[in-house]
C-alpha cells in the first residue's frame, strides 16, 4: 500500500487514466456494438486489437520502411506516417470484424444455435487468432518506432500534458463523436438500431439483417483498430497476448456503462482508467488485473445493468 | 438392427448394451477396463509416441485431460454453463497437494480429500455470487476467476511465486504397486480407477433427481426455475461437483510431476479442456472420454501438431462447432430415453 501517490501524483494519475480510459473505450465499442445488435458477446475482439497493434507495426516499419530504432520525425513526415498507420490499423481491424463474424457467427446463427455454441466458436476464432499470431511472431514482444517525440505541452497540478496522451483524448473524443453521430444520424445507424430493438421486425421492414451485422461488426473493428494504433504509440511494445488484460478491461468498461449502450461505455471507460491507474499506483501494477476483475463481478452483481444503466432504454444502439 | 447403425458409433455401442443382460454387461465393462488397464504395454507398436514416453503421455495429457473433461462436461454438457476458469480447480488441487506435501508429512492420498474438498469450496465461493449471471458473463467472469487464481500464485510469497513449488513428494507405494518416474504405469491405473470413479458418479447422478434438474435448467433455466427446480442450488452442485473432479486432477498431477509452478495454469488449460468435451460431445460421457483421449494424445504422435497444439485445438473447435454442433459422439435425444421408461411402465 502506498497511499502517499494520491497526494502527490493525484492530478497526473487522472490524466493518465483518462487518456487510458479513452483506449478502453474505444476497444469496448467493438463489444457493446456488437453486443446491441446480436445479444452476444464478441469474444474475438481482444485479439482483433491485439492484431491491430501488430497492424501498426508493419505499417510503420514494413510499408513505410522506417527503422525500429530510427529518429523520430517531423512536419508532414510525421503526420502521414500516423495518419496512415490509423487508417491502416483501422482498416484491417475492421475487416477482421467481418471475418470473425463469417467464420464464428454467421453459420450459426443460421442454424439457430444456442448461445454456449456462440461463445465456444467465438472463444475458438479468438485462440485461432491468438497462436497464429504466437507462432508466426515466435512469442517475441515487437517494438515499435518511437516516431512521435514525445515532448510535453507542459505541466497542470503536476499532471504532465504530453503530446500522445493529449492526442489520444483528443481523437478518442473525436471518433467517439462520430460514431454517435452515425449511429443516431444516418440511414445505416438506424438500420443497426433497428435490428438491436428488434431482429424479426427489422427483417420484416426490409433491412438485409445480415449486411447490418457485418457492418457493426466493421464499426466495432474500426474503433479497436484505432484503440491499437494509439495504444502502440504510447506503450510502444507489443506481444502476442497483449489482448487479453486490455479486452478484460474493455469488457468490464462496456458492462460497466451497461453493455449495449453507447454513451454509457464512455463513461465506463473514464471511471475504469481511472481506477485502475489510482489500483496499479497505490497496490502494485501486479494487481491491476485484479482490480479489473474485481470491479467487473462487482457491477455484475449489484448492478447488472451497469451503472450507467438508467438511460439504457433510450440511448441503447 | 438397421443398417445405418453400424456406422452411428454411438447407437451401435448402445444397441449392444441395451441388448445384452447383466452377465454380458458385466463382461463388457470388465473386458473394457481390462483393455485400457493393458494400454501401458502397448508402447511398442503404432501408438508409440515419438516427442515423450508413452507411458508418460498417457498419464498426462491423455488421463488428466480425460479426468479434468468429465470433470467440466458435469458443468458444460450436463447443466450448460459455460465454465472458462475450470484450470482454477485443477490449480488448486495441485498447489494443496505441492504445499501440504511438503509443509506437512501427510502422504497424497490423505492429501486428497483436502484438495477435493478446497476446489469444492471455491466453486461453492466462485458459484455463490456469478450463478445468478447469465451464461456469457458468466463464461467471462469464470476466465477471470482462472487467471486470478493464478495471478495470486504468482506473486504471493506462500507460493512461492513464479518459481514454483519443487520436490512434492511421490504417492506412497500401493501394496507391490510402485510409483516410479521412468516407469508410469502405476499412475496410469490409478488415474483409471479416478475416471471409472468419476463416470460412475456421474452416470448415478444423471438417473436422479440432480441430473434430471440440470437437464431441465440446461434446456431452459426460466422453465426450470417456473416448475420448481431449485436452480441457484443445482447450479452450484454441478459448479463444485466438476470443481471436485478438477481438484482432484490436481492433486494427482502435482504429485506426478513433482513440481509445479503458475505458469501450467493458465487459460490455455481451460480452452484444452473445453475443447476435448466439445469435440467428443457436449453431454455424452462417452463421447468426452473419446473427444479427450484424441485431443490428448494426437499432439504427442504427431510430431508437427504439438508445437502448434493450441492451434490445431481451435481450429478443431471452430470447424466441430459449425459443421457438427454437437460433437464427434453426440448424447442420445432424451425422447428415446423417455419412450423405453414408458415402454417399461
Amino acid at each position: 500500500m502506498n497511499l502517499q501517490v494520491l497526494e502527490s501524483q493525484f492530478w497526473s494519475l487522472c490524466l493518465q487514466g483518462v487518456a487510458l480510459g479513452f483506449i478502453y473505450v474505444l476497444i469496448s465499442l467493438g463489444y457493446t456494438m456488437v453486443y446491441g445488435v446480436l445479444r452476444l458477446i464478441n469474444f474475438a475482439n481482444s485479439e482483433v486489437f491485439m492484431i491491430g497493434t501488430f497492424a501498426t507495426v508493419v505499417a510503420q516499419v514494413g510499408i513505410l520502411q522506417n527503422q525500429t530504432d530510427s529518429q523520430s520525425l517531423h512536419g508532414f513526415r510525421l503526420i502521414y506516417t500516423l495518419a496512415f498507420a490509423l487508417v491502416f490499423s483501422m482498416v484491417v481491424c475492421g475487416i477482421l470484424g467481418i471475418l470473425v463474424e463469417l467464420v464464428a457467427y454467421r453459420r450459426l446463427r443460421a442454424l439457430g444455435a444456442k448461445p454456449l455454441g456462440f461463445l465456444i466458436s467465438a472463444i475458438a476464432t479468438s485462440i485461432v487468432l491468438l497462436e497464429t499470431t504466437r507462432i508466426v511472431t515466435f512469442s517475441r514482444p515487437q517494438t515499435s518506432p518511437r516516431l512521435l517525440d514525445k515532448w510535453s505541452f507542459g505541466e497542470v497540478a503536476g499532471a504532465n500534458f504530453r503530446i500522445d496522451t493529449v492526442m489520444v483524448i483528443i481523437s478518442g473524443v473525436i471518433i467517439f463523436f462520430v460514431l454517435d453521430r452515425f449511429v443516431t444520424k444516418t440511414r445505416l445507424g438506424k438500420a443497426i438500431r433497428a435490428v438491436s430493438m428488434s431482429e424479426e421486425n427489422s427483417k420484416l421492414m426490409g433491412i438485409n439483417l445480415n449486411r447490418v451485422v457485418s457492418l457493426t461488426f466493421f464499426i466495432g473493428g474500426l474503433t479497436t483498430g484505432a484503440a491499437a494504433f494509439f495504444y502502440t504509440t504510447v506503450y510502444e511494445t507489443t506481444q502476442f497476448n497483449v489482448g487479453f488484460n486490455l479486452g478484460l478491461a474493455a469488457f468490464t468498461t462496456a458492462v460497466l456503462g451497461g453493455i449495449g449502450n453507447l454513451r454509457g461505455a464512455f463513461y465506463g471507460g473514464m471511471f475504469l482508467g481511472v481506477l485502475e491507474q489510482f489500483a496499479s499506483a497505490i497496490l502494485g501494477s501486479q494487481w491491476k488485473s485484479v482490480t479489473v476483475f474485481t470491479v467487473l463481478v462487482l457491477v455484475l452483481l449489484l448492478k447488472p445493468n451497469g451503472i450507467f444503466g438508467e438511460a439504457v432504454q433510450q440511448t441503447r444502439t | 438392427m438397421k443398417l445405418r447403425n453400424y456406422w452411428n458409433l454411438r447407437d451401435a455401442g448402445a444397441q449392444l448394451w441395451e441388448g445384452s443382460n447383466r452377465k454380458g454387461r458385466v463382461t463388457i465393462a470388465l473386458s473394457a477396463i481390462v483393455l485400457v488397464a493393458l494400454l501401458p504395454f502397448a508402447g511398442a507398436s503404432f501408438l508409440a509416441t515419438p516427442i515423450a514416453a508413452y507411458d508418460a503421455v498417457l498419464v498426462y495429457p491423455v488421463g488428466v485431460f480425460v479426468l479434468m473433461a468429465l470433470g467440466l462436461n458435469i458443468v458444460v454438457g450436463k447443466s450448460g454453463m459455460l465454465d472458462l476458469g475450470y484450470v482454477a480447480f485443477f490449480a488448486i488441487g495441485a498447489y494443496t497437494m505441492a504445499l501440504m506435501g511438503t509443509l506437512t508429512s501427510l502422504n497424497t492420498w490423505q492429501i486428497m480429500p483436502f484438495g477435493i474438498a478446497f476446489a469444492m469450496v471455491a466453486g461453492v465461493l466462485l458459484g455463490l455470487p456469478t450463478l445468478r449471471l447469465r451464461g456469457d458473463y458468466l463464461a467471462i467472469v469464470t476466465l477471470g476467476f482462472g487467471e486470478i487464481v493464478r495471478l495470486i500464485a504468482l506473486n504471493s510469497s506462500w507460493t512461492k511465486g513464479p518459481n514454483g513449488i519443487a520436490n512434492i513428494p511421490m504417492p506412497p507405494d500401493i501394496g507391490p504397486l510402485e510409483f516410479k518416474l521412468d516407469d508410469q504405469k502405476v499412475f496410469f491405473w490409478v488415474v483409471v480407477v479416478m475416471i471409472l470413479l468419476t463416470i460412475w458418479m456421474i452416470r448415478r447422478l444423471s438417473i436422479r433427481r440432480p441430473g434430471r434438474a440440470w437437464e431441465a435448467i440446461r434446456q431452459d433455466e426460466d422453465v426450470a426455475e417456473l416448475l420448481g427446480v431449485h436452480t441457484l442450488k443445482y447450479k452450484i452442485w454441478s459448479f463444485s461437483l466438476g470443481a471436485a473432479v478438477g481438484g482432484a486432477a490436481g492433486v494427482l498431477y502435482a504429485s506426478k510431476n513433482l513440481f509445479i509452478a503458475p505458469e501450467m495454469f493458465t487459460l490455455n488449460v481451460s480452452i484444452l479442456i473445453l475443447a476435448c468435451v466439445v469435440f467428443g460431445g457436449i453431454g455424452n460421457i462417452w463421447g468426452v472420454v473419446v473427444g479427450a483421449t484424441i485431443l490428448g494424445y494426437l499432439p504427442d504422435r504427431i510430431r508437427f501438431i504439438s508445437d502448434a497444439r493450441l492451434l490445431v485445438f481451435g481450429i478443431v473447435l471452430v470447424v466441430v462447432m459449425n459443421f457438427r454442433p454437437d460433437g464427434l459422439l453426440p448424447r442420445k435425444k432424451r425422447e428415446k430415453i423417455g419412450e423405453r421408461a414408458q415402454a417399461r411402465l
